[in-house]
């Protein structure tokens, strides 16, 4: 078994709020980070997917797919947006950095044929980071 | 759901390292340059990782205000411009940041009870790190 990370960077804003809270409680559990308008981050995304080395192309995965799903699932769709406004799982689940991981999850173990995906790893600064290993 | 969140803080101490079961060659050839006996200091980072299931209602594993609060009061307040070797958990066992990974974990794992507490990883320097995931044998 051999593991293959592929990293990316994207940036966003986002802000956290849950409508079942009331104000009081939304700030008292996020702090600043439930300002309205909202605070952005420079995101790096690592991908970790393993599998068997193919005897014929020495590969794990065609890093050229990858790099391509990558883009599509994930920085086409989050690069320079609004989480909360413009990603669609994020209009009623709150886009902390853990469900962030779990969504890109979701958008790449679905497009991702060959290769075992093992781990998604999102950095919302160089400081904090969340691991996300599937659903199980 | 199951996620892991880590989190990296930095304090800086200064430590010497010196064995008093080993004789003075013996600590010098051990220890070579760390067994100064003045001491010297470093830069260190402590990474900490906790895991458990994301609460549907906030997003998140547990709260990270929770988590600082917790690492700045019982780790940074305690280690942060300190020599280690004058405290008291480093009284009887040399301070090497393989001890010093124990000891975080230990403290860290007694006190903060949001999460589940999966690994301390300690730089020492950028070339060196260390960590621990706990065990249950007896450490001596």
């Amino acid at each position: 078994m051999l593991y293959l990370t592929r990293k990316a960077e994207f940036s966003a804003s986002h802000y956290y709020h849950n409508p079942e809270f009331t104000p009081e409680e939304n700030r008292r559990i996020f702090g600043k980070c439930n300002n309205p308008n909202g605070h952005g981050h420079n995101y790096t995304l690592e991908v970790t997917v393993k599998g068997e080395v193919d005897p014929r192309s020495g590969f794990v995965v065609d890093l050229k797919q990858l790099k391509e799903i990558m883009h599509r699932e994930v920085l086409d769709a989050m690069d320079h947006r609004f989480l909360n406004k413009e990603v669609p799982e994020f209009l009623h689940r709150i886009p902390t950095t853990e469900n962030l991981a779990i969504i890109v999850w979701r958008r790449l173990a679905a497009k991702l044929q060959s290769a075992m995906l093992h781990r998604v790893r999102v950095y919302e600064t160089p400081d904090l980071f969340v691991d996300f290993y599937g659903e199980s | 759901m199951k996620a892991h969140l880590s989190r990296r803080y930095r304090f800086s101490a200064s430590h010497r390292l010196h064995s008093r079961d080993m004789s003075a060659s013996e600590n010098q050839s051990t220890y070579g340059k760390c067994n100064n006996p003045h001491g010297h200091g470093h830069n260190y980072t402590v990474e900490v990782t906790v895991s458990g299931p994301v609460d549907e209602s906030t997003g998140m594993v547990c709260n990270l205000a929770d988590l600082d609060r917790f690492i700045d009061k019982e780790v940074l307040a305690r280690y942060d411009l300190e020599n280690l070797n004058t405290l008291q958990e480093f009284a009887r066992q040399v301070p090497t940041t393989e001890n010093l990974c124990i000891t975080i974990y230990e403290l860290v794992q007694r006190g903060f009870t949001q999460a589940h507490l999966e690994r301390v990883r300690i730089e020492e320097t950028m070339m060196n790190s260390f960590e621990y995931s706990g065990d249950n044998l007896p450490r001596f």
